[in-house]
């Protein structure tokens, strides 16, 4: 997983609400079992005028060239919305978007970034309108997001803070793999299912009843 | 201290504080599914990892299946064969009990695992679909995550999670007989908006929860991730218990006593204090339907659509080609579809065919029911409800997620209109600029029957020409 610490980028604005992970990453982009290969049904739905052709839609933020090269996207409340495909994420970060600020994201994709070196960023919406304001225009505005200091330095040089759980912030500096830190505790998960299984024996199937 | 039902299932699943109100929990039981659990199930042999603890993980074949007569591995999605077979080799590899795509316990994951006795009071349950919270009904603290995290729980029986807040939806009034918990979910997403529960964990109660059977309670926790939130769940009672009484995976013997006197206790103290209350009143209830591309777009079917005061609003109705200020009912339709793990089982079978009988859809609609399970499928048929929807022009499918989404494979169209008893009216999600709206099974068959979004009364009072129309047809 790539580290997070600290980023200098544009940002696009696409501050609608309720952006679902269908719009993120339509359900027939999903073609192999793969992680990869995904960027390029990135918000399909609205990026191309014609899907099929891939023609892309010269309306779309992220076809306009001001935009190339966005690594931040800032969002309306509750993006991420609906199901809980990583694909949204997977396509998010192969296409270098490595930072969404939000008023607020839906849990399975908040999650889902956390474990792909993706920052999801939380504030309020008065906050996100400010930041949306001055992404407008793209390339004349870089925003640096610095993790360590858990702040947004913003193109006018203003900063604003931000919250994220220590847990959260732990995994996105090191990018561990929570699989392998998790396995550290091989022994006090045994303990504690021994315990569990021998005051509630259904809980375990092992043995059928 | 008085205990909400959540904090019981919580501080009981809890192997390690982590900190910053995070824990490390016990997962009693992982469910994947052929689209994102075979993703998982690569990467975790890919990895050199096992699943630690393979009898407590199932797995279905429900997302990418072929849901017509015939199925086999190849599907009309493009490329579904190969999810299909990476889900039963590694399925097979981890030694995970597959309901394989022709298995006589096959099934939608949400409808199956409640169908077997996996999911139980008291229990930890997960699933890499965001609809898991449906299995919350049981009084289990059930909820959806993604791939990697599904890496986790296969790997190590554990999850990193972080508390979510308590919030308690009281559901106050008397449920109509005609209405059902679909109407319920639709008006409370409608009135609290699609991230009203965003950050919580519900608990739905009250006297409307209590009169509702099983099957209704999972159709109003399915829809809770359409509020945002964590998950939902309702505390078990004597319904819960005869639901689950014999089935295949459910404790029997001297251990079903034992767990009955432990799920006694599983609901919140008197006092307990939840983060956020909240009170809906249901007595002007009236059949609900959506008319954008956000579940919170409800309306009652005698509403008119309303004038857009954002950005988003505007989006929706350009997209859903319906004009403000104009009725819902009446909207000309081309599809209409019954099925899905909110709305795909017997009792929702049984409501649809109630209004279907000696009817016929409407000429020019394609109408398609899919049971939620074999078992679902098979009870249906016992009763003879596959011949009521067959004779009134519907499609009588094998069971999966079918139309629920677009994976590529079938569609009802370009700007189709289709009423849909399913979760979500999101742009393109039941095909390319396929138009969506929600609503339960009783409301999709009498509109399917009127061939425009109709209230079941309109079926009973059909004029002398509609009904020669769909004779003709």
């Amino acid at each position: 997983m790539e580290k997070f610490t600290r980023i200098s980028a544009i940002a696009a604005p696409l501050v609608r609400e309720n952006i679902d992970t269908d719009i993120i990453i339509p359900s027939r982009e999903m073609k192999r079992v793969s992680k990869k290969g995904l960027s390029n049904g990135l918000f399909a739905g609205w990026r191309y005028s014609d899907m099929e052709a891939r023609t892309p839609d010269p309306e779309f933020i992220l076809n306009n060239p001001a935009y190339l090269g966005t690594q931040i996207l800032v969002v309306g409340k509750n993006f991420g919305c609906g199901s809980s495909r990583e694909h949204a994420v997977w396509a998010l970060a192969e296409y270098g978007i490595r930072t969404i600020v939000a008023p607020s994201f839906s849990a399975i994709f908040r999650s889902n970034c956390i474990q792909n070196g993706v920052l999801p960023i939380a504030v309020a919406n008065s906050e996100v309108l400010r930041l949306a304001e001055q992404a407008i225009g793209g390339s004349n505005g870089i925003f640096t997001v610095d993790l360590l200091a858990q702040e947004i330095l913003l193109p006018d040089g203003e900063k604003l803070a931000f919250e994220i759980s220590k847990q959260d912030r732990q995994t996105l500096l090191d990018g561990l793999d929570p699989i392998d830190r998790t396995l550290q505790l091989s022994d006090q998960i045994s303990a504690f299912e021994a315990s569990r299984f021998a005051a509630h024996p259904w809980v375990s199937l092992q043995v059928k009843p | 201290m008085a205990k909400t039902l959540f904090d019981k299932l919580w501080d009981a699943h809890v192997v390690t504080e982590l900190g910053d109100d995070s824990a490390l929990l016990y997962i009693d039981r992982v469910f994947i599914h052929e689209r994102t659990g075979s993703v998982a199930l690569k990467a975790l042999q890919e990895s050199g990892r096992k699943v630690r603890f393979p009898a407590n993980a199932f797995g279905t074949m429900d997302h990418i299946v072929d849901t017509i007569d015939g199925r086999d591995d190849n599907t009309i999605m493009p490329s579904g064969r190969e999810f299909i077979e990476a889900m039963r080799e590694g399925c097979e590899w981890a030694g995970i009990r597959l309901f394989d795509i022709n298995d006589s316990d096959q099934g939608i994951v949400h409808v199956i695992s409640p169908e077997q006795g996996i999911v139980l009071p008291g229990l930890s349950l997960v699933c890499p679909d965001s609809h898991t919270c449906s299995q919350g009904a049981f009084g289990a603290l059930a909820w959806g995550i993604g791939s990697t995290e599904a890496e986790h729980a296969l790997a190590t029986s554990t999850l990193r999670v972080s508390k979510p807040k308590t919030m308690r939806i009281k559901v106050n009034g008397t449920l109509d007989p005609s209405l059902t918990a679909k109407d319920v979910i639709m008006h409370i997403i409608g009135e609290l908006g699609a991230a009203g529960g965003s950050g919580y964990a519900i608990e739905f109660c009250g006297s409307v929860i209590d009169s509702m059977d099983m099957e209704a309670r999972m159709t109003l926790c399915n829809m809770g991730v359409e509020l945002s939130a964590f998950t939902a769940m309702i505390a078990p009672d004597d319904k819960t218990i005869q639901f689950l009484k014999g089935r295949p995976y459910a404790p029997s013997g001297k251990n079903w006593d034992d767990a009955l006197q432990e799920w006694q206790a599983l609901k919140s103290c008197d006092g307990a204090n939840f983060d956020e209350e909240i009170e809906v009143d249901i007595s002007a209830l009236q059949e609900t339907v959506t008319w954008g591309t956000s579940p919170e777009h409800a309306l009652p079917i005698s509403g008119v659509i309303p004038t857009p005061n954002s950005e988003s609003m505007r989006k929706a109705l350009d997209y859903i080609g319906l004009e403000a200020g104009a009725t819902i009912r009446g909207t000309k339709i081309d599809g209409a579809f019954i099925g899905s793990c909110t709305n795909g089982r017997l009792s929702d079978l049984r409501r649809a065919a109630a209004i279907l009988k000696g009817q016929h859809v409407a000429p020019g609609v394609k109408a398609i029911c899919v049971p939620g399970s074999m078992a679902v499928k098979a009870a249906a048929e016992a009763e003879g409800l596959d011949r009521i929807f067959k004779e009134a022009g519907f499609e009588w499918r094998l069971p999966g997620c079918s139309m629920c989404f677009f994976a590529g494979g079938e569609s009802f169209g370009h700007k189709a209109r289709v009423v849909s008893t399913t979760n979500r009216n999101f742009e393109n999600r039941q095909g390319p600029r396929t138009r969506s709206h929600l609503a339960s099974p009783a409301t999709v068959a009498a509109s399917a029957v009127m061939g425009r979004i109709a209230s079941m009364s309109e079926v009973e009072a059909k004029t002398p020409n509609e009904l020669a129309s769909a004779k003709a047809s």
